[in-house]
């Protein structure tokens, strides 16, 4: 029904919203003629990770943000379709991405997030050999490890892993620079590198009593790998206004949460989550504090008792282009609590440092071509998201255009014979 | 409100609305309930000689989403025992005497067979009799049905063996399987018939199914054809029923008709209506959607009449067909141009692939700072729905280009958002008849052609 109702725009919005920009009117029109296998085609023509995406989009920004029947209408349900499709093929086990013939080069795949799993994915299919390698035990990155069960289950995206595998691609596990890999043995084995390292851990808020504060993206990975032993408070606080904070605010309370406090120093209109997420955490019965700044943890005993907070005033705006927040005088006040959670944000690359990239606030910085200030070293994804929002199909599309950057290049090479 | 009661060869009826001789009609407790219903008349399931039926007899042909834009079916004439239906018409017609009860009937190509019938459905009280010379499948291979409407000459014969008898109206219910239905029609009025109706079923495969490579609906392993009915076959229909309105001979004769063809809302109604009909039949809406369906028919038919100062169905039955001609006396100066209005446009932009790729190529995308661009012009790194939004083209039509195709008009899915706008073409008023009698060089050679659209202005890109 649903397929059917696409008008079947030409040169579409919602293929233009789409960062990847899959063509959605034809894997809609595909659905609604009963080729599902045609339409997880053309899905993976422009997304080899449909099957997230569909999940985790912020779909009302992109996709049916754009539909033409937004305005007077519902839009369309872009991302359930999609969903259905990718859904469909995984179920089936089809095999519809062709593999190209070997062209003998290999890449090395730093990372086995979105980025990097789309990077390894189009390098493979268009014939060469890829190891992707993956610090922790798990292939997905933040697939697997940082969007909530509640989106994403960890099947999904292990099996979203698995496909890319299959497209012939390596995955080596626990496998991370500076520990058990060393950077110049990565270079003098393939042709080309790609970084896809993401960010890192939630940055110090520099407050007494902060090693008593969960870090969220910590938070939802123990949600997701371990529920059943997950500890969840009874009053939770958490601290940041962010989609990560949502989602650790939506975790405690479907955990069991009685008192669910989301605190923030700016108001909503600063916040960074999609309004959508917004109101969907308000119906959940999540409150709110703006204008509301942590100065402490209160706690006894090691035992969290509370957050001790200052109120704010938004003055000029700052760096982030949003009014700063300024503490008012005396205004102290303390919201009980026996949890804190903070997802304010993550710490920048690391690597990059170590690597002696050039970067751009923090973020290692590339050309138009995904190509860092080392030759042949490629990034995309997170760790090069100094501007907009990070988001998983940012990372996909990245890992995408760097893949052909790469295959441009490499090619070229073998072609020119110009270096080895 | 307005009178929707109809006087039709002398049979009443409160609303032009019966049920067609189908399934709906197939039994005294259904004719019951559709009479409770609203109904006008009923033209009862063909009754006559004896049949079976099979399982899996109605196929459907679905499209876009949409169920049943067509029904297709091997159902045979009436089942039942001829006696049981002749008693049951007879008490329907006793508990409902203002509805019209019409007898529907087919019986082996015999005039005694003919006359036994015509007394017995005479004997039960009904208002009028339909012969059933339509039906396209399984009476046909036994030379009933659609066998004889398909012949004109049989039709004549055996209307006339009816004529001899009958002493109620007798309406002659035309095939569509035929190239030419008027000549069926002037067969009927020569053997004396009191009414028309039309149109039957048309033949048709529905499907074939792509798992089993079987015929639908399979029917034990096969399949085949059958008749064809409801919304998708309306334009067909209303052609037929228009061009027994336009012929002399039928028109001459005064005999009213009874249409049929998809009518599914008081809107095919009224167009059927405006194209000289007097009743209407209803079936395959029915079948989709129940008895029920009368109360529109029959409140948006008068709300309607209301609007347009109609008082009674008589007062525009017919009123469209002096409109139907001929291409040859259309006026090639007409010219009308499409535009699109953008403050409805939704920037599908439907119209545009459907002008450059299968029309005339007149309709250009417009970027926000007023240029025109070709299709997928966006920077590829570009995202979001701001950015997607914000830059999309809009479509706008290059008048001095358009030749008023009308395909945007018809493909735009936003109400009122394209309208075909007349325009003084600067040209005076010719038709191509004219135009063989005035100048027959330029309408046999290109050369003069040309010359003659130099001349006058005409231009073809």
């Amino acid at each position: 029904m649903e397929a059917h109702r696409c008008l079947y725009c030409y040169d579409a919005p919602c293929t233009h919203a789409c960062p990847t920009h899959i063509d959605v009117p034809r894997f809609i029109k595909k659905i609604a003629t009963g080729n599902l296998a045609g339409s997880a085609r053309a899905i993976f023509d422009a997304n080899l990770l449909g099957a997230t995406c569909a999940r985790v989009c912020p779909v009302q920004e992109l996709c049916e943000g754009a539909c033409v029947l937004g305005a007077e209408h519902k839009p369309i349900m872009i991302g359930r379709l999609q969903r259905y499709a990718m859904d469909y093929a995984y179920e089936r086990d089809l095999k519809l991405i062709a593999v190209a013939a070997a062209t003998g080069k290999s890449i090395a795949v730093i990372g086995s997030g979105p980025a990097g799993l789309s990077c390894a994915g189009e390098l493979a299919r268009r014939g060469h050999s890829v190891t992707i390698f993956e610090r922790r035990e798990l292939a997905g990155g933040l697939s697997t490890y940082g969007i909530i069960a509640l989106r994403e289950p960890l099947e999904a995206a292990l099996v979203e892993a698995n496909m890319i595998e299959r497209l012939g691609v390596r995955i080596e596990k626990n496998a991370e620079l500076g520990r058990n890999l060393d950077w110049n043995d990565l270079r003098a084995r393939f042709q080309a590198i790609f970084l896809s390292v993401g960010l890192g851990t939630t940055p110090a808020m520099e407050i007494p009593g902060e090693e008593l504060i969960l870090d969220g993206l910590l938070y939802i990975e123990q949600s997701k790998l371990n529920d059943g032993a997950m500890q969840v408070g009874r009053d939770v606080v958490v601290i940041g206004a962010g989609n990560t904070a949502i989602d650790c605010a939506t975790i405690a309370k479907r955990l069991g949460a009685e008192q669910v406090t989301m605190v923030y120093r700016r108001t909503d209109e600063e916040m960074t989550a999609y309004a959508h997420e917004y109101e969907f955490v308000k119906k959940e019965g999540i409150e709110f504090r703006f204008l509301t700044q942590p100065v402490g943890v209160l706690a006894e005993n090691g035992q969290v008792k509370g957050l001790t907070c200052v109120r704010t005033d938004l003055g000029p705006p700052d760096a982030s282009g949003r009014r700063a927040p300024q503490p008012v005088n005396g205004s102290e006040f303390t919201i009980c609590a026996d949890q804190i959670v903070k997802a304010v944000g993550q710490e920048k690359p690391e690597l990059a440092a170590r690597l002696g990239l050039t970067t751009e606030k923090g973020f290692i910085k590339v050309t138009e071509e995904f190509e860092t200030s080392i030759p042949e070293v490629f990034a995309g994804g997170d760790c090069i998201r100094a501007k907009n929002a990070a988001s998983t199909v940012m990372a996909v599309e990245d890992g995408k255009l760097a893949a052909i950057a790469i295959h441009r290049r490499i090619m070229e090479q073998k072609e020119g014979g110009v270096h080895g | 409100m307005a009178d929707l009661s109809v006087n039709f060869a002398g049979i009443r009826s409160p609303n032009p609305f019966w049920l067609a001789s189908a399934p709906p009609a197939n039994s005294g407790a259904q004719v019951h309930r559709a009479f409770e219903a609203g109904w006008g008349g009923a033209v009862w399931k063909t009754i006559g000689a004896p049949v079976l039926n099979v399982s899996n007899r109605y196929g459907a042909w679905h499209y876009g989403g949409q169920r049943m834009l067509a029904i297709n079916n091997v159902e045979l004439i009436s089942d039942r025992p001829l006696e049981t239906n002749l008693r049951e018409i007879a008490e329907v017609k006793r508990a409902w005497p203002d509805r019209a009860v019409i007898v529907s009937a087919m019986v082996e190509s015999k005039p005694e067979a003919w006359h036994d019938i015509i007394g017995r459905i005479e004997d039960t009280g009904a208002d009028g009799i339909e012969l059933n010379y339509g039906c396209p499948h399984g009476m046909s291979e036994r030379g009933m049905g659609s066998a004889v409407g398909q012949v004109p000459e049989y039709c004549e014969q055996i209307t006339r063996w009816v004529m001899e008898v009958a002493r109620i109206p007798v309406i002659v219910k035309l095939t569509p399987n035929i190239t030419n239905i008027v000549s069926p029609a002037r067969a009927a009025v020569a053997a004396g018939a009191t009414a028309l109706s039309l149109i039957n079923t048309f033949n048709s495969i529905v499907g074939v199914d792509l798992d089993s490579l079987e015929i639908t609906p399979n029917i034990g392993g096969k399949g085949g054809h059958g008749g064809y009915a409801g919304p998708a076959v309306k334009p067909i229909a209303l052609n037929m029923v228009a061009s027994l309105g336009a012929d002399d001979v039928v028109r001459g004769a005064g005999l009213p008709i009874s249409a049929m063809g998809g009518i599914t809302t008081w809107r095919d109604a009224a167009e059927f209506l405006l194209l000289g009909a007097t009743s209407l039949q209803v079936c395959t809406a029915v079948m989709h959607y129940g008895f029920r369906i009368i109360e529109d028919l029959c409140d948006g038919l008068a709300t309607w009449m209301d609007s347009k100062g109609f008082t009674r169905i008589s007062d525009f039955a017919g009123k469209t067909l002096p409109r139907i001609s001929d291409f040859s006396n259309f006026d090639l100066s007409f010219r009308a141009v499409a535009r699109i209005d953008s403050g409805k446009c939704i920037k599908c932009n439907l119209c545009y692939v459907a002008c450059n790729d299968t029309a005339h190529q007149c309709i250009d995308l417009i970027d926000t700072s007023g240029r025109a661009v070709p299709p997928h012009s966006y920077d590829e790194r570009s995202n979001g729905k701001q950015e997607a939004v914000g830059t999309r083209p809009r479509p706008r039509v290059r008048e001095e280009d358009c030749v008023g195709c009308r395909l945007c008009y018809n493909i735009c899915p936003v109400e009122g958002c394209i309208d075909m706008v007349e325009l003084p073409s600067g040209r005076d008023p010719i038709t191509w008849n004219e135009l063989v009698k005035s100048r027959r060089d330029v309408t046999e050679d290109w050369k003069a052609m040309e010359e003659y659209r130099k001349k006058v202005g005409i231009h073809v890109h």
